[in-house]
């Protein structure tokens, strides 16, 4: 079911009723409930994978608890007997045997989503390789569907059982509330991934009506909603037109694509998140931020860490240090530093892990070959940029650039065409394509058709660029105020009436230019694909 | 407290209105063209009292003329129909009319038997969005919604038009808190002439039974009209397209004895009505002109007048002065159709280039 939908805001607006009327401590089994009605809507078959996670993650958890409970039982009651050399390897036989269990739930689930999302990309990839051998026989393509977010409630289980694994916080007894943090519906479509330390107070306490998170938390929504229906649905028309098109939409149509894409792309994530966080805050519950003004970031390492943060966050804690300072990659760098010295010995491990985290990234986002080329340009930026932050330094010290507004707007710039060079792969219908459209920007000089037509060629009218272009200035005023605090409570602090009509006027945007409706596609979250 | 409630209430209030405001400014208001998404809403504003309803698709509305009914046989009249106007949208149609009144008999035209599902979005929006909210529009829309429709957009039009933001025109300011009436009694008047020129042969149809959709409404309607002691007509009204087979004939022939309903095809009498498809048809033969409407109303007139023994009216002073208005306007909107057709040689102000289009498409 579409966040837009007009049958999830009837289904919103009966929920956040109820939710009050209820007594409070019925109000998370409610949003459980909710939340797989929710799913189940958006096909009931796709109800056995998330059980089956749920399930088979309760079970796990317990089982690494009882190992828990039992080796501290026995540490305790042979405290006087047991030398420090016997503690400690019992403390590795229970650890070896809690990594099975660990290790057990964590291939049931990435297999689970393995197979569904990415049986059909290797089927395809080895039917290439068999073409190449001149043999008839062929992989069949698998009509596999893939539920409703299966990669974010995947990786936010995971997360939760390597935490109570590492003995981060004890295990969920009620299997009912574990659902829950597994299947929150707000989440569920796009993110924000949370962790259940974050997330057990605020879901499962009892949430008394307080009128601001009510008049917040719709606020956010709204506002999500503008992103989502006037921005990002409108301006993806002219998208789609340009990546679809490749033969007749080159040169500057591509680097107008790779901007209109950023935007687009901004307004369609950071409006679903804000409605997902806007849901959670009328009903009392405090969700991640996920994005913190992205495109204001002067450098790949920092657009990385205010984009899409959870997610980042998730593969740092789960996936990156735990790489980088495993046994295996210590040994590698002792032999490397032995072997080419200090210098290139110790970045080793941060080579291999973060090469892997962004193949991880790039395949997560899309089981496919531009996705998988995309983590994997994003980590050479990165290591690049990491290579020559020596370099930059030299250059910013000799000529006194480093804190001048102009040089840091170059960077907010070099930043955002950068990521937005990479982020277009996303859209192309293939690798081949996207670095063929990277050539025609150098090769084909068309400005000039631009602004002789081409504009109206892309599916908009000159109303939907002015649209667009007094929407995006809003976003960018927003912004900028955001670096104040929270935009809603100054906006609380005007006067009632240019308060209600700041609501009012941002709702009526949303009715009237919304592109929703006959005559629009409009679609799902662009994140929720992945 | 008083005070933050009191705004808040006038501010609610004040939204509500600019909402509505809105809403009516961006529902179209197909007065310079496309003047088939009046006729229902035309309605409400009527004297409802009359001793026949018609209902069904463009060969009502185009071909019967209550004006003649009136002046020939002192007979009131009214056309509940609309551009395609499906026979569940008909019966709902119905439905809503007798909440208003009870007439002494209903003519349905049966051409919309051959549609056993919704067919396009646009024509159901010229036949629901002009009626009233009533259970009967909420039934009638469930009915009609194509797979990717929503029944709150019936309900709030504004989240259907509300994309029309950037073609609004003086004629949405202009017609925002009144229309000016096109139809006379749900009659659309067109006198110009497109002679038939070829007569068509129907294409071979896989099944030529009717769905068992188009079956139920029919009835559910005839149940209606028995429940209220109305007498049901069916007939099926003259044109040349779209073909109308034999074997869609025999069904409704055997309908009607089975159902003791009259049916009347009148394909088979355009020649005792005179009516002449060189001269009588505005588009070819799809649809009667006025000289056309003219003398089919006349010929069903002296069958409801004699057959059906429907009362003549025109000695009744209040109903005489009724209809005098409507005779008037129906002579001046003639008057003024010539003038047009003088002028620029084709209907400029009645929809005639959009009707072009619509059937070159």
């Amino acid at each position: 079911m579409l966040f837009t939908s007009y049958r999830f805001i009837f289904l919103l607006i009966i929920l956040f009723i109820t939710y009050y009327l209820i007594p409070k401590k019925y109000q998370w089994i409610l949003l459980l409930i909710v939340s797989y009605l929710f799913y189940s809507l958006a096909g009931i078959k796709s109800l056995v994978y998330i059980m089956a996670t749920t399930v088979s993650t309760y079970i796990i958890s317990w089982k690494l608890n009882v190992l828990q409970t039992r080796q501290t039982d026995y540490l305790k009651q042979h405290k006087q007997e047991l030398s420090r050399e016997e503690r400690k390897s019992y403390k590795a036989m229970m650890k070896g045997k809690q990594r099975k269990w660990l290790v057990l739930c964590l291939l049931f689930n990435f297999g689970i989503l393995a197979v569904l999302k990415y049986t059909n990309f290797t089927f395809d990839n080895i039917n290439s390789v068999l073409d190449l051998l001149n043999t008839d026989r062929k992989l069949p393509v698998l009509g596999l569907v893939l539920p409703l977010g299966i990669s974010f409630y995947t990786f936010q289980t995971m997360g939760y059982i390597i935490d109570v694994y590492r003995e981060k916080y004890s295990y969920e007894k009620n299997i009912f509330r574990l659902a829950l943090f597994v299947s929150f519906f707000p989440q569920l479509v796009q993110g924000p991934i949370s962790r259940f330390d974050d997330l057990k107070e605020t879901l499962f306490e009892k949430h008394p009506y307080i009128a601001e998170n009510i008049s917040f938390g719709l606020q956010r929504i709204l506002w999500g909603f503008f992103k989502k229906l006037v921005v990002a649905d409108r301006m993806l028309i002219a998208v789609n037109t340009i990546v679809r098109n490749p033969d007749e939409f080159q040169g500057i149509y591509v680097v107008l694509g790779i901007f209109f894409y950023a935007i687009t792309l901004y307004a369609d994530f950071t409006g679903g998140i804000d409605i997902a966080i806007g849901i959670a805050q009328v009903l009392g519950i405090r969700l991640k931020e996920n994005f913190e003004r992205p495109y204001f970031s002067k450098s790949t390492t920092e657009y990385w860490r205010r984009w899409h943060i959870t997610l980042g966050t998730w593969f740092k804690d789960y996936m990156f240090y735990p790489i980088s300072v495993s046994k295996s990659m210590l040994n590698l760098s002792k032999k490397c530093r032995a072997k080419f010295g200090d210098e290139v010995g110790k970045r080793i491990p941060v080579y291999i892990a973060s090469i892997v985290v962004w193949f991880t990234t790039g395949i997560w986002h899309g089981a496919a070959w531009n996705f998988i080329v995309w983590g994997l340009l994003n980590c050479l930026v990165i290591l690049v940029s990491q290579e020559l932050t020596p370099l930059y330094t030299k250059f910013h010290e000799r000529f006194h650039v480093g804190h001048t507004f102009w040089y840091r707007l170059f960077q907010v710039g070099r930043t955002f065409w950068l990521m937005g060079l990479i982020r277009i792969l996303d859209c192309y219908r293939d690798v081949g394509t996207t670095f063929r459209m990277y050539g025609t920007i150098i090769t084909k000089m068309n400005i000039g058709e631009l602004f002789n037509g081409g504009f109206m060629k892309l599916g908009l009218m000159l109303s939907d660029y002015m649209v667009l272009m007094v929407s995006v200035i809003l976003l960018l005023i927003v912004s900028l105020l955001q670096r104040k605090g929270s935009v809603r409570r100054q906006l609380a602090r005007k006067p009632l009436m240019i308060r209600y009509a700041t609501y009012f006027i941002i709702f009526l945007a949303i009715l009237i230019f919304g592109a929703y409706g006959v005559g629009y596609d409009s679609g799902q979250f662009i994140y929720s694909q992945f | 407290m008083i005070r933050k409630i009191l705004i808040n209430i006038s501010v609610i209030t004040l939204a509500i209105i600019i909402l509505a405001l809105l809403q009516e400014l961006f529902m179209p208001k197909y007065m310079s063209s496309i003047h088939e998404g009046n006729l229902v809403e035309e309605y409400y504003d009527e004297v409802k009292e009359h001793d026949v309803i018609f209902i069904g698709d463009c060969e009502v509305f185009s071909n019967v003329s209550p004006i003649t009914l009136w002046e020939n046989y002192g007979i009131t009249s009214y056309i509940r129909g609309s551009a395609q106007q499906l026979i569940w949208q008909s019966y709902y149609l119905l439905e809503e009319t007798l909440n208003y009144e009870k007439p002494k008999a209903v003519v349905f035209n049966v051409l919309s038997m051959k549609y056993n599902e919704p067919q396009k979005e646009a024509y159901n929006r010229l036949t629901l969005d002009g009626m009233k909210l009533s259970k009967s529009k909420i039934s009638a829309v469930k009915a009609s919604m194509m797979e990717d429709e929503q029944l709150i957009t019936y309900l709030f039009p504004i989240l259907r038009y509300h994309s029309r933001w950037n073609e609004l025109s003086g004629e949405d300011f202009k017609y925002l808190f009144d229309k000016d009436k096109l139809s006379h009694n749900g009659y659309l008047m067109r006198i110009d002439v497109k002679p038939v020129n070829v007569i068509p042969k129907g294409r071979k149809l896989a099944d030529y039974s009717f769905g068992d959709n188009s079956y139920d409404y029919l009835d559910k309607m005839t149940k209606l009209c028995k429940e209220n002691d109305i007498e049901l007509i069916l007939i099926k009204s003259p044109s040349v397209y779209p073909y109308w087979y034999e074997e869609w004939d025999e069904q409704m022939v055997n309908y009607a004895k089975e159902n003791n309903l009259t049916y009347i095809n009148f394909l088979d009498e355009a020649e005792e009505i005179g009516i002449d498809y060189s001269k009588d048809t505005y588009d070819g033969g799809l649809h009667l002109n006025l000289s056309g409407a003219e003398k089919f109303t006349d010929y069903f007139g002296s069958i409801l007048s004699n057959e059906f023994h429907l009362p003549d009216h025109r000695e009744d002073a209040r109903l005489k002065e009724i209809w005098d208005k409507k005779i008037t306007f129906y002579y001046s909107m003639e008057e003024h159709q010539r003038s047009e057709l003088e002028k620029y040689g084709y209907l400029k102000s009645y929809g005639a280039q959009a009707q072009e289009k619509e059937d070159e498409r």
